[in-house]
């Protein structure tokens, strides 16, 4: 019999013993199903308090005047309710953002892709990543403490909280976001079509500027749309140095406030639960996770839209 | 003829190195931001780095004032997140690479887990402030900061996981089952102690985003002053960027410059835990080379 073979014990399994294991297994299964759950339950959990508290807000505020009101006083009397301000803080933050973490971003992956030797790029690539595991509440400091008064020296009426050095800052935190995504989409393209284009004569410029950067273009604008949401959810570096005085304007040396700075601004404070000021809060952050849920899935939508031409 | 081109290719060539040299000078600014913040901030804060700093409570006295308690503070929150987040983490992501296959239930997962990776954290503060701190009623404690932690750092987690289940062989994993070994031993005895290394490193690194974060403990009310360390998960509590931002925010110099000695201690921090993170990577990739 087998039996021999194993020194004569027997090692048949019992069907009880079996039976037993197998509800072990499936009990398991079950377990680790309810751990990947959490992440939709955080998601719904995510929706759920934001409509709820927006909902409450809503009972004391119309939509109306939450969507055109040019003011936003929620901490003052008399109180306006009006994001628009709130929303020009954040669009100024982003845009500036995004002029100094493009160019930026975008030359230090061209050249680590198309210029940089593997020694180059094993050394730059990992200095370039603690940019983005810089604490941002470092970077505020930054801006308040250095960039500012530097820049004060050279532009008079920069007030002392203000828009530009928060752009400055949110700019270089977001870097490593443009410039390592867009690497990756870069280096994805073929070899053979830089090797064509070198055997035409190009020189690295013209293959880079005009072979792999249009092949990667779909990457490079969903790396930018990724970088410029987390710009958007960006909070202590507004927080301290952009300032607290919400208005419109698109003068970047005046003191300004983000959604995400109100929402800091009053946190820290002793706000009372059930009045409005609290449930402005969930207000605002429903417009900040529609606006960066649509900024992210726009850039899944063009990376995905988009790649079947890469290949072709 | 020959002129004209070899004139235009000279032309070419030259703007070739121009720009090599405008595209190298985009990293050279970048890498120059860091080093000066680094030098910015070691400037202000190096003098104000005495053993008293580290070990002294709050005070409205600068020359006073120690860090003591948002230290242990952060050490508290990261320690229950990692605890917390760890095995859920862990075990999504098994579920993920071992038993959904690809069912619709799956597909939502992923689903979630990539939107999730983009939420602003201080969306998590308010989801946090809503569920944990007043439904839960669990008040402006540790434990309350942690869970919205977990919910943070979880995605990261997942993500980091799963590629150290991929980069297990299949070969190993097909042996066990050929022995007999039912799905969950050989997760239990091969899987997970072969990814082992690389998933650690993986939670470290995510913890230590947790480290840094400050937007959404301000929102779930970590206590701006405190003069307590925290005994009990449901204790209030202060964390080293919160203590940072309210240093920072105050216009007295010496306050700044606090901030500045405050950020030596957390990059400190930071930088220990990556260089465990890197430890453990070449320790695992050693052994997996043997």
């Amino acid at each position: 019999m087998a039996n021999a073979a194993a020194g004569g014990r027997d090692l048949r399994v019992s069907p009880r013993w079996r039976e037993a294991q197998k509800r072990r297994e499936r009990w398991i299964g079950w377990l680790l199903l309810a751990a990947g759950l959490v992440s939709v339950l955080t998601t719904a959990g995510i929706v759920l308090t934001l409509t709820v508290d927006t909902v409450q807000f809503f009972r004391h505020v119309s939509l109306w005047e939450f969507l055109t009101d040019d003011r936003w006083t929620p901490l003052f009397t008399p109180k306006h309710f009006g994001i628009l301000p709130l929303l020009n803080g954040t669009f100024l933050v982003a845009v500036g953002s995004a002029l100094i973490a493009v160019p930026l971003g975008l030359g230090s992956a061209i050249y680590l892709s198309e210029y940089a030797s593997d020694r180059v790029r094993r050394v730059v690539k990992p200095l370039l990543e603690i940019l983005a595991g810089i604490p941002t509440v470092v970077y505020g400091y930054f801006a308040l403490t250095y960039i500012t008064p530097l820049l004060r020296r050279y532009i008079e009426d920069l007030e002392v909280f203000n828009a530009l050095s928060a752009c400055i800052a949110v700019g270089v935190m977001i870097i490593p976001t443009v410039s390592s995504l867009s690497e990756d989409a870069m280096v994805a393209v073929p070899r053979s079509l830089r090797e064509a284009a070198y055997a035409l004569g190009a020189t690295r410029l013209e293959v880079a500027l005009k072979v792999v950067v249009p092949a990667a273009f779909s990457g490079i604008v969903a790396a930018i749309i990724l970088a410029v949401s987390r710009a958007v959810g960006e909070s202590m570096i507004v927080a301290l140095a952009a300032g607290s005085t919400p208005k419109l304007t698109l003068n970047p040396l005046e003191s300004i406030q983000t959604m995400t700075g109100f929402i800091v601004q009053v946190s820290q404070g002793d706000v009372g639960y059930d009045t409005v000021e609290y449930y402005s809060i969930y207000a605002v952050g429903m417009a900040l996770f529609l606006i960066t849920l649509l900024m992210n899935l726009l850039a899944r939508w063009v990376v995905r839209r988009y790649q079947g031409g890469e290949r072709a | 003829m020959t002129g004209e081109w070899q004139r235009r290719r000279r032309a070419r060539q030259r703007l070739d190195r121009i720009f090599a040299a405008v595209f190298l000078l985009a990293i050279a600014l970048s890498l120059l931001t860091l080093a000066v913040l680094f030098w910015d901030v070691v400037r202000d804060g190096a003098r104000w780095l005495r053993w008293e700093f580290l070990t002294g409570y709050p005070s409205r006295i600068p020359e006073r004032a120690g860090i003591l308690v948002p230290l242990v503070g952060s050490l508290w929150v990261i320690g229950l997140t990692a605890l917390l987040a760890l095995p859920l983490g862990v075990a999504a992501a098994i579920y993920l690479e071992f038993y959904a296959g690809d069912s619709w239930l799956s597909r939502l997962i992923e689903a979630n887990i990539a939107n999730l990776a983009g939420v602003p954290s201080i969306v998590y503060g308010l989801l946090g402030l809503a569920v944990f701190v007043r439904g839960l009623h669990l008040g402006r404690s540790v434990l309350a900061a942690a869970l919205t932690m977990t919910l943070l750092v979880l995605p990261v987690i997942i993500v980091a996981t799963r590629e150290a289940l991929r980069a297990v062989p299949l070969s190993l994993i097909h042996g066990a089952y050929a022995l007999g070994a039912t799905r969950w031993q050989v997760i239990r005895t091969v899987v997970l102690p072969t990814a082992a290394g690389s998933i650690m490193t993986g939670v470290i690194l995510a913890i230590s985003r947790a480290l840094g974060e400050t937007a959404p403990l301000i929102t779930v009310g970590a206590w701006a002053f405190i003069t307590y360390l925290p005994r009990h998960p449901l204790d209030g509590f202060s964390v080293l960027p919160i203590q940072i931002f309210n240093w920072a925010a105050r216009p007295k110099p010496a306050f700044q410059q606090l901030a500045a000695a405050g950020i030596i201690v957390l990059l400190a921090v930071l930088l220990s835990l990556n260089a465990v993170a890197i430890w453990l990577r070449n320790k695992y990739q050693k052994k997996a080379e043997w």
